[in-house]
């Protein structure tokens, strides 16, 4: 038998009571603070800003809502180092909740690469589109599977093994290896992104060669930014070790960024099997429903 | 933002700063509780301006078609994303999540405030949107080519988009704070069995926000390219398809109905309970039934897209899969059927508002059976008839849980009983006001009325005029709710820490009226007594 429901109000004024003594409670509840309002401000500069520009008007407020966005981040988050590394502000409790906080965030990352392998298949099965395109279409020249991609593919197999070498190295207390490690990881990950870049200037379609072109574009172009960031999350985390903000269990902004590594690597497996080989192969042949 | 480490946590901080920079679940939930207000006017408004032009056959007052497309899409965008999101999850979530858990605060306190401004930010974008380069006339279903560079080559739609992208990272860091704060804060003793229906539902809402924004996310990424950048996701002389919009559009915009509508179950299901003097019927069935709507409804999305040419297998999943959620429906409209029967029933103004709620939904489901089968829905798609159920089932049902919420917990928000006579009132003349206006809306679309067009043919003229007539009906019960807030604000009665008595069994009504700002500083044990 389930008892649902659970104040015996007999007690419950004595609840009240407590309530404005001491706190015993071990979350985190930090001040006021004045990077939320100054991020969305970012963001709705951002908004107008890219609006314009899209639409023949200068780049220039798109670059300072931008600025504004990094400079949120970089004081938001100075805070929140600066907390971490305060007595009494981050307890276990609270530390399990920023876990969570960014293993979701990761979760919705994953959806909204689902929206473009979405994309993509829907454009290149006959089966779902009603536009009857072959695949690859006529016309595209393909970057060959086994080239740079597959080269690209190794670089980042090779940067999550790294990772975890670094993350072992931290919860053994050996700094330093850890340090080398991260640096490793994230210089693995800016290579990564001159491969991808090269990629793309000597890709013979530009972006607007039709419905081929849209996919892998965005689809590499979003994970390729995913790239950038998780790159910059470590060399962060790189600096964070030398300055000795982490311990072997205390070291969550870390944790992240290895998560994160290991999210973007995912996607690439996934971009790899299905964009670049399975999407190379002809299907054209295939009449339409 | 030099004081970082000061530590006084009883004061309360001052002037506006205390808003602009919150980090207090209850300053947040009231912020969103008034841009809710705020953006009901204006949705408001949209839907009066139209149902006045629609008052009869031909062209009243609206000179400009386009501009009657932009009412309709203004008034689908602001309530879904400004009244009825940020009122019920924003809103009561963040005031009652913490309260009913019996913890301090959202588990990210800025996060939580970033969401609220974003929303803000957001609702400005949209406002623009209606107003720049002819506004956006698109419906809020934004479907291509109708809303690509083709047909809205302004700016309007583009602000749409961003105003949607912001709304969307607001929701997806919500759905973050709140799933963190529901599955690591909860007081000792509130296993996942025996946290309150609100909460349950609070949950799910925020794991169908966390799975289907980012897809919207990026089908708006996808329009935003094809507009500017010359990809061609949704063009067909690029080899793209429009019904890939639809396809992630709805597999977003079904997700998004029980966004909206989960939250509404779990407000009704606390105040059944608390003015029948009963605990809900069947409580793990009503948490499992809700677990299954929110799974069920990720594979139901293309029973809004019957008539872009499915083969008929596909159209009879979707007629079955969308039918299956009628169990777990039926489930919770019983099991709060039965939580009434044999109860010591209390007709308060929030218990009017759920027993309506109940009706309302009840009406609206049933003709979403009917429009779950393919073959009927060939007939009925873009009908008044579609019009009608969505406003049944998930608009006025919205509306009537935040009404129900809203005079359940505004004692508990500003210390002050609101006049039990006027609440009355306001919900008769509301309850009156919708069904007039929409349940003649099922005979307009029956006898073929489509939707979203500016005149019809004369024969449609009576249903037509008892449903405007509705709508200034149910706009006097809007005037009315300001009435009532104005009053209970400015009235002399106090509200006790618990006024509904002995139903009431959740946390929130263990701590004083109004909330002091800073509650549950010392986490209460909710943990079962000893068996005798």
């Amino acid at each position: 038998m389930i008892s649902v429901y659970f104040i015996n109000h007999t007690t419950a004024g004595e609840t009240s009571m407590a309530s404005d003594t001491v706190k015993t409670h071990p979350w985190h509840v930090p001040e006021p603070s004045p990077w939320p309002i100054l991020g969305t401000i970012a963001g709705f500069v951002m908004a107008i800003g890219g609006i314009w520009y899209m639409h023949e008007g200068p780049i220039w407020l798109l670059a300072v809502g931008f600025a504004l966005l990094i400079f949120t981040f970089y004081g938001w988050w100075r805070q929140v180092i600066i907390e971490s590394n305060t007595a009494g502000m981050h307890s276990e409790q609270t530390k399990v909740g920023l876990r969570y906080g960014f293993l979701f965030f990761i979760i919705s990352e994953l959806m909204f690469f689902f929206a473009f392998f979405w994309a993509f298949f829907h454009s290149s099965l006959p089966l779902l589109s009603k536009v009857a395109v072959p695949w690859p279409p006529a016309g595209i020249e393909l970057i060959p599977a086994d080239g740079v991609p597959l080269l690209n593919t190794l670089i980042l197999l090779t940067s999550s093994v790294t990772v975890t070498i670094a993350h072992h190295a931290l919860i053994e207390d050996k700094r330093s290896t850890a340090t080398k490690w991260t640096f490793i990881t994230a210089i693995l990950g800016v290579v990564f992104l001159f491969f991808q870049a090269e990629e793309y200037i000597v890709a013979t379609f530009k972006l607007s060669d039709g419905i081929y072109p849209s996919t892998f574009y965005l689809a590499t172009g979003f994970h390729g930014f995913h790239v950038f960031v998780g790159t910059c999350f470590l060399f962060v985390c790189g600096f964070r070790l030398i300055k000795g903000h982490f311990t072997p269990d205390h070291h969550i902004g870390f944790e992240s960024a290895a998560w994160y590594w290991h999210f973007v690597d995912v996607v690439w497996i996934f971009l790899y099997i299905n964009v670049y080989i399975w999407g190379s192969l002809p299907f054209g042949h295939i009449s339409p429903a | 933002m030099s004081d970082i480490t000061h530590d006084h946590h009883d004061h309360r901080p001052s002037g506006w700063k205390r808003w602009a920079y919150s980090t207090n679940h209850k300053d947040i939930g009231t912020m969103y509780l008034v841009l809710s207000m705020v953006a009901a006017i204006i949705g408001g408004a949209a839907s009066i301006l139209m149902r006045a032009e629609l008052h009869e056959p031909g062209i009243q007052f609206i000179t400009d078609p386009q501009f009657y497309n932009v009412l309709v899409t203004a008034h689908g965008f602001i309530m879904v994303f400004f009244v009825v999101m940020p009122a019920l999850i924003g809103g009561f979530g963040n005031w009652f999540i913490p309260l009913m858990i019996g913890t301090p605060d959202m588990a990210f306190p800025r996060m939580n405030n970033v969401s609220f401004w974003l929303v803000a930010a957001a609702l400005i974008l949209l406002v623009i949107a209606g107003f720049i380069d002819g506004g956006a006339g698109t419906g809020w279903t934004v479907y291509p080519p109708l809303s690509s560079a083709d047909y809205h080559p302004g700016m309007a739609v583009d602000f749409g988009i961003l105003a949607l992208h912001l709304a969307g990272a607001s929701s997806i860091l919500g759905a973050i704070n709140f799933i963190t704060t529901i599955i690591n804060m909860r007081a000792p003793g509130m296993t996942f069995h025996r946290m309150p229906l609100f909460i349950w539902a609070m949950l799910l809402t925020a794991f169908l926000l966390l799975l289907a924004i980012p897809v919207l996310a990026g089908a708006l990424t996808m329009l935003l390219t094809d507009r500017n950048f010359g990809t061609a996701f949704f063009a067909p002389d690029g080899g793209g398809d429009p019904v890939l919009w639809q396809h992630l559009f709805w597999f977003f915009g079904h997700p998004e109905v029980y966004i909206m509508i989960l939250p509404a179950f779990g407000i009704i299901s606390e105040i059944v309970s608390t003015f029948s003097k009963k605990p809900i019927f069947g409580y793990l069935g009503m948490a499992y039934a809700m677990t299954s709507i929110g799974v069920v409804g990720f594979v139901v999305w293309a029973h809004h897209m019957y008539t872009m040419g499915f083969n008929v297998e596909t159209r009879a999943y979707f007629t079955l899969a969308t039918m299956v959620i009628a169990v777990p429906t039926g489930i919770k409209i019983f099991s709060w059927l039965a939580t009434m029967w044999g109860g010591s029933i209390k007709f308060d103004t929030p218990m009017l508002y759920s027993m309506g709620f109940i009706f309302l939904f009840v009406v609206g489901g049933v003709t979403g059976v009917t429009l779950a089968n393919a073959g009927v829905d060939m007939a009925f798609h873009d009908t008044y008839f579609v019009v009608a159920h969505f406003h049944y089932v998930l608009s006025i049902s919205a509306l009537f849980s935040m009404y129900a919420g809203f005079y359940y917990w505004l004692g508990k928000m500003s210390g002050k009983r609101y006049p039990e006579w006027l609440g009355r009132l306001q919900f008769w003349v509301t309850f009156v006001g919708v069904n007039l206006l929409f349940f003649p809306q099922h005979f307009a679309g029956m006898a073929g009325m489509p939707r979203r067009i500016i005149d019809y043919p004369d024969a449609y003229a009576g249903w037509n005029m008892v449903s405007s007539w509705g709508a200034y009906v149910s706009a006097v019960g809007g005037i009315l709710f300001f009435v009532v807030l104005y009053k209970t604000l400015t009235s002399n009665v106090k509200a006790d820490a618990n006024e509904w008595g002995v139903g009431a069994t959740t946390l929130e009504w263990t701590v004083d009226s109004p909330a002091p700002f800073h509650t549950h500083e010392v986490t209460p044990n909710v943990a079962p007594e000893p068996a005798e």
